[in-house]
């Protein structure tokens, strides 16, 4: 009962940040709207992010912190290719070269610490997140590369005749959404539709009767791994069209590991809606909540968008652990 | 009592085997066989070792000493180092004391993985269900359409596994594991915690597999009127020790055995 309680009121307060800007007056509803839309785009950039880690940590019960080095690899990599070939081609090279990372992890990370610690492997993947930010560095070079997706960059502006002025929107972040929307699709159908995907969530469930039957672990998690790695260059590609491919996507990325908090280590429907909630909840509170902090405590205001997603976790860790979605966390005693 | 008693070769053997987790020895070289076709069960009392024997088959543990043979291809062949997932392959399947199913599928879902080691077509035929695929997929299907047919779970194909009663869900377990189309199968507790009637049930599937399948069954069981009823030979462990070997009434009679039930000091 005091569980809900908790979240309850913290649920009640997010919505409450969502409509006070409307209901104050603090901005008109065109400019709210987009407000509220660029949080979204943001916002799917980080449920992706959170969408590798959560794939990982569902089969294999490791945290993934190199996920976010996953994304500015993938981007880097396509970015330098398509200087030389087509961006179709580029991006087939670069899911080609995340399989090869995800077969390298395996057999140099996974398969040498297996029954190891949670925290060794954690500990594991930092190092790896470190390597792959460095690696990708001497590789590729370390200067803002673009990713030229084709589309117009020009904000073109919709629904004049709902709202005064309409709403300014682009057309490469709409393009994203779709992307990304496909991918989820895409990640259901295989696992709701194909054997492998029915042995993915088998080891995700139990991973001894799955072995039992016959599952070849390190062969899931090269996939399971292959897979984060394809999610993370899809995240690198939008993202790197959007601002430039360049070092802070990694550090951005990071925002992630908030996502999981909020949406639950193991749910998928949890990454996508805490990645939602946590883009829009710091592109609002940037915009409406820091001019009320400004006004009435006389603070500077600034850097807003940097703490939001950890006070917002931190929130929910003391609520509900577990996450929106999450299953309960219990020890075995 | 199937009528297979000691018709068959031998199809698995258990020489000199091992195993002590840090001090304890959970396991004493210990030696056994079971031949094609038989119902063999392991009894002792708790702790005497009887899972990790079954564990030591499987491949989860391996022991620090003995070896472990299977008939394949008409030869015992030593198992080395094998994976579970590699045990699997080579045809023995088996069921958990504490229930080990994916708890959030359906019981259609989870028998099906029981078939995943027998697919073959590429990830996007799958998907998309055409061709190959979907031959395959509708064959799969059918074969575990009959295992839920004859585990009397019809009504149940759909349900998440979470939210049946244990003793079905303990049906389950038995049903994932007959997907493989296992030689041998390995049963730890399969009517643990059941009442009478779940019992019979069990008992009824266990030798219609063994009788009409022709599978190899051993079996781990506390109940002995069950184990009396149904084992063609029965080995007993106590203390990591094997005590006793032979047939139901030549075990009965054993005063070893007689003593490690009643708990006579060694
Ligand atoms: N993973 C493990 N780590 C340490 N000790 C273990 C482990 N597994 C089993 N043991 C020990 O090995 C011994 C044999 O255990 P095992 O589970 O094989 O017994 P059992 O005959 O199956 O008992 P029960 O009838 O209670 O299921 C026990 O002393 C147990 O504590
Ligand atoms: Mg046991």
């Amino acid at each position: 009962m005091k569980q809900h309680i908790g979240i309850v009121s913290v649920g009640v307060l997010l919505l409450a940040g969502l409509v006070a800007p409307l209901a104050t007056g603090a901005g008109t509803p065109g400019f709210y709207t987009e407000v509220l839309l660029g949080g979204l785009m943001a916002g799917v950039l980080y449920s992706l992010v959170a969408l590798g880690i959560v794939l990982i940590f569902k089969a294999s019960g490791v945290f993934n912190f190199a996920q976010g080095a996953m994304v500015l690899f993938a981007a880097l990599s396509v970015a330098r290719m398509a200087e030389a070939m087509p961006l179709w081609a580029a991006a087939l090279l670069g899911m080609g070269i995340m399989v090869l990372v995800a077969i390298v992890i395996e057999r140099l990370v996974l398969r040498p610490l297996v029954n190891q610690d949670g925290v060794v492997l954690l500990m594991a993947t930092l190092g790896v997140s470190y390597f792959m930010d460095g690696f990708g560095q001497t590789v590729w070079g370390s200067d803002i590369y673009s990713i030229e997706l084709g589309i117009a960059k020009e904000p073109v502006m919709i629904l004049e005749g709902v709202f005064q002025g309409g709403i300014l929107i682009n057309k490469d972040d709409v393009a994203a959404a779709l992307v990304a929307a496909l991918l989820v699709a895409l990640l259901a159908l295989f696992f709701q539709k194909t054997s492998t995907g029915r042995a993915l969530r088998a080891v995700a469930d139990d991973h001894q009767a799955a072995q039992s039957i016959g599952i070849p672990l390190n062969r899931i998690w090269v996939i399971v791994w292959s897979v984060a790695g394809v999610v993370a260059l899809v995240a690198g590609m939008v993202w790197g069209a959007k601002l430039g491919v360049q070092f802070s996507i990694s550090q951005v990325a990071l925002k992630a590991l908030p996502v999981v908090i909020l949406g639950g280590f193991t749910s998928v429907p949890g990454a996508i809606i805490g990645g939602l909630i946590i883009g829009v909840g710091e592109k609002m509170a940037e915009v409406f909540l820091a001019p009320v902090l400004v006004k009435t405590f006389d603070l500077a205001g600034g850097g807003i968008e940097n703490w939001f997603a950890y006070v917002l976790a931190l929130l929910f860790l003391l609520v509900r652990p577990q996450g929106l979605f999450g299953e309960k966390l219990i020890d075995r005693v | 009592m199937s009528d297979a008693q000691g018709a068959g070769d031998v199809i698995l053997a258990v020489e000199g085997v091992t195993l002590s987790f840090g001090g304890v020895r959970a396991l004493n070289e210990v030696s056994f066989d079971v031949r094609e076709h038989e119902v063999r069960s392991i009894i002792g009392p708790n702790g005497a070792g009887k899972s990790s024997m079954l564990n030591v088959i499987n491949g989860v543990y391996h022991p620090q000493q003995g070896t472990i043979r299977l008939r394949m291809d008409g030869a015992l062949r030593e198992f080395h180092d094998m994976d579970p997932h590699e045990v699997a392959l080579s045809g023995i399947a088996r069921t958990f004391q504490n229930l080990a199913l994916f708890k959030g599928m359906s019981v259609l879902d989870n028998i099906m993985t029981g078939r995943n080691l027998r697919m073959h077509t590429n990830l996007l035929l799958q998907a998309l269900r055409i061709g190959p695929a979907a031959r395959e997929e509708i064959e799969h299907r059918e074969a575990v359409e009959l295992i839920i047919d004859f585990l009397e779970i019809q009504a149940y194909r759909k349900t998440p596994v979470g939210r049946l009663p244990y003793g079905l869900q303990k049906r389950v377990d038995l049903g994932r594991a007959l997907a493989m189309e296992p030689s041998v199968l390995l049963l730890d507790e399969p009517m643990a915690g059941m009442n009478v009637e779940e019992k019979q049930d069990m008992c009824r599937f266990i030798l219609d597999v063994n009788d009409q399948m022709g599978t190899t069954i051993v079996l781990i069981e506390h109940d002995m009127g069950v184990v009396m009823d149904i084992s063609d030979r029965v080995v007993v462990l106590d203390y990591g020790r094997k005590i006793g070997d032979g047939t139901p009434e030549e075990v009965r009679g054993n005063q070893a055995v007689i003593d490690a039930y009643l708990g006579v000091s060694h």
